[in-house]
C-alpha cells in the first residue's frame, strides 16, 4: 500500500509517502528523523496485516511543511535523514 | 432602542436525516449480527449486517458529543426491529470519532472502511474510489477484495468538501440538496472560482453577485473550482477505472458530473446510499473479525 500522509494548502502538495509492501517496521526512520515525524506500530489502514509498519505521526500530519523545511534547504541539499534511512526504500516525498 | 423580530431562520445546508431496514430479513436466524457506525465530522451513520447481508441503516448529524452520536446513530437503527445492542455480536467503529464509539470492539480507520464499503457497493471492479465527505476528502485505490493500495486524504483545508458546499447552499439561499442539479442549468460553463479556499472563494462569489452573476452561474463556477481540486489531488494515488464516488457529494450531480468531465471517465452507480460506505465497511470487517474470534 502507498500511504500518502500530508496535505495540500494554497501553498502546495505536502505528502510523505510510505510503501507499507516495502516497510519492514524496523524503525531506522524513527530514530534518523530530527523531527520526530514517524513511529512504528499497527498498520491503521491494514486490519489484518500483523507486521508493524512505520507511519507518520497523528501530531505531524498537517504540518510536516514545517518539520521537514531544516532537512530541505534551499541549495546543496543532502540526502534526507529519513530516506538515507531506510533500508528497503519504502520512503519518499512530494516535495 | 427598537428590535426587529428575528424571522424563522432557515438552514439551507440541512439535509433529511432518515433511517432504513428490511423488514423481509428475521434478525433472529442470523448466525453473525455485525455493526458498523461511522463518526464522521459532519454526519454518523450506523450499519448493521446480518451473515453479510445489508439489514438497516440509519444517517443522522454528528452531534458535538461523539458517544452520544454513536449511540444515537445504532438506536437509530435499530428502532422497530426489536434488535439490542447485546443482541450484535461485533461492532466496529469508524470515522473522525472511531475512538469514542463506547460499544465498540475495535476502531479501523475510514479510509480501510471506505475501501471495503465501496467494494460492496459498486462491485469487485472497482479500483479508485473517491470519498467527498463532511470535512475531509479522500483518495483510495484498491483491490478486487477492497484491500487499500494507495491512498490520501486531504483534512487540513475544506476546500473539495460537504463543508464547502454547506457555505455555498447558505450564501445563495439553496437547499443543498438542490444545489448540484441547479449549479448544471447553466448554458455555458463559466471560468472556475479562482480560490480553492472556501472562504476566499465564498467573497469571490459574493463579488460575482455583486456583478449580477445569477446564482446558477455562480454555482457552476464554484463546483468546477471543486471538481478540480479534487481531481488533482485524485491523480497522486493515479486514477484507475472503475472508478466510484462515496460520501455526501456523491448525490450532487453537479460536482460528479464536472469530475466525470475532468478524469474523462463515468463513476458507477450504485443502488446503496452512496453515504453510508464507511459504516457498511466498518459492518463487514465487524463480520469477518467475529468469524475469526470464532473459529
Amino acid at each position: 500500500m502507498k500511504a500518502n500522509y500530508g496535505y495540500t494548502d494554497g501553498s502546495g502538495d505536502f505528502f510523505i509517502t510510505i510503501d507499507t509492501d516495502k516497510c519492514d517496521g524496523c524503525g531506522d526512520c524513527v530514530t534518523a528523523c530530527p523531527g520526530g515525524v514517524f513511529e512504528t506500530g499497527e498498520d491503521p489502514h491494514d486490519p489484518f496485516r500483523e507486521e508493524l509498519v512505520a507511519v507518520v505521526t497523528e501530531e505531524q500530519r498537517k504540518k510536516i511543511k514545517y518539520t521537514c523545511a531544516p532537512c530541505k534547504p534551499d541549495h546543496d541539499r543532502p540526502d534526507l535523514p529519513c530516506v538515507a534511512a531506510c533500508k528497503p526504500d519504502a520512503i519518499s516525498h512530494s516535495w | 432602542m427598537s428590535e426587529k423580530t428575528v424571522s424563522e431562520t432557515k438552514e439551507f445546508w440541512r439535509w433529511k436525516e432518515y433511517r432504513w431496514h428490511d423488514e423481509s430479513m428475521d434478525w433472529k436466524s442470523a448466525a453473525i449480527i455485525s455493526a458498523g457506525v461511522d463518526i464522521g465530522s459532519v454526519s454518523s451513520q450506523a450499519v448493521i449486517l446480518l451473515d453479510g447481508k445489508l439489514y438497516a441503516f440509519s444517517n443522522q448529524r454528528t452531534g458535538f458529543d461523539s458517544p452520544e452520536s454513536a449511540n444515537n446513530a445504532i438506536t437509530w437503527a435499530m428502532e422497530n426491529t426489536g434488535m439490542s445492542l447485546d443482541d450484535i455480536h461485533y461492532t466496529v467503529g469508524t470515522g473522525y470519532g472511531r475512538v469514542n464509539v463506547p460499544f465498540a470492539d475495535k476502531a479501523i480507520t475510514e479510509i480501510a472502511c471506505h475501501a471495503r464499503g465501496g467494494n460492496m457497493m459498486y462491485g469487485n471492479t472497482v479500483r479508485t474510489i473517491l470519498d467527498m465527505g463532511g470535512q475531509d476528502c479522500k483518495a483510495i485505490r484498491c483491490d478486487e477484495r477492497g484491500k487499500v493500495e494507495a491512498f490520501l486524504m486531504n483534512d487540513k483545508c475544506a476546500a473539495g468538501t460537504g463543508r464547502g458546499m454547506e457555505v455555498f447552499a447558505d450564501l445563495l439561499s439553496i437547499p443543498i440538496e438542490e444545489v448540484g442539479d441547479i449549479s448544471l442549468t447553466v448554458e455555458e460553463e463559466p471560468d472556475p472560482v479562482s480560490s480553492t479556499c472556501v472562504v476566499f472563494a465564498k467573497s469571490e462569489a459574493s463579488a460575482l453577485l455583486r456583478e449580477g452573476w445569477p446564482k446558477n452561474k455562480v454555482l457552476a463556477a464554484y463546483c468546477s473550482a471543486m471538481a478540480h481540486r479534487v481531481v488533482t489531488l485524485l491523480e497522486r494515488i493515479d486514477v484507475v477505472k472503475d472508478f466510484a464516488i462515496t460520501g455526501g457529494i456523491a448525490k450532487n450531480r453537479g460536482i460528479v458530473s464536472r469530475i466525470e468531465g475532468e478524469l474523462k471517465l463515468k463513476s458507477l452507480k450504485t443502488d446503496y446510499d452512496s453515504q453510508i460506505a464507511g459504516a457498511l465497511g466498518a459492518a463487514l470487517f465487524g463480520q469477518a473479525l467475529e468469524k475469526k474470534r470464532r473459529k
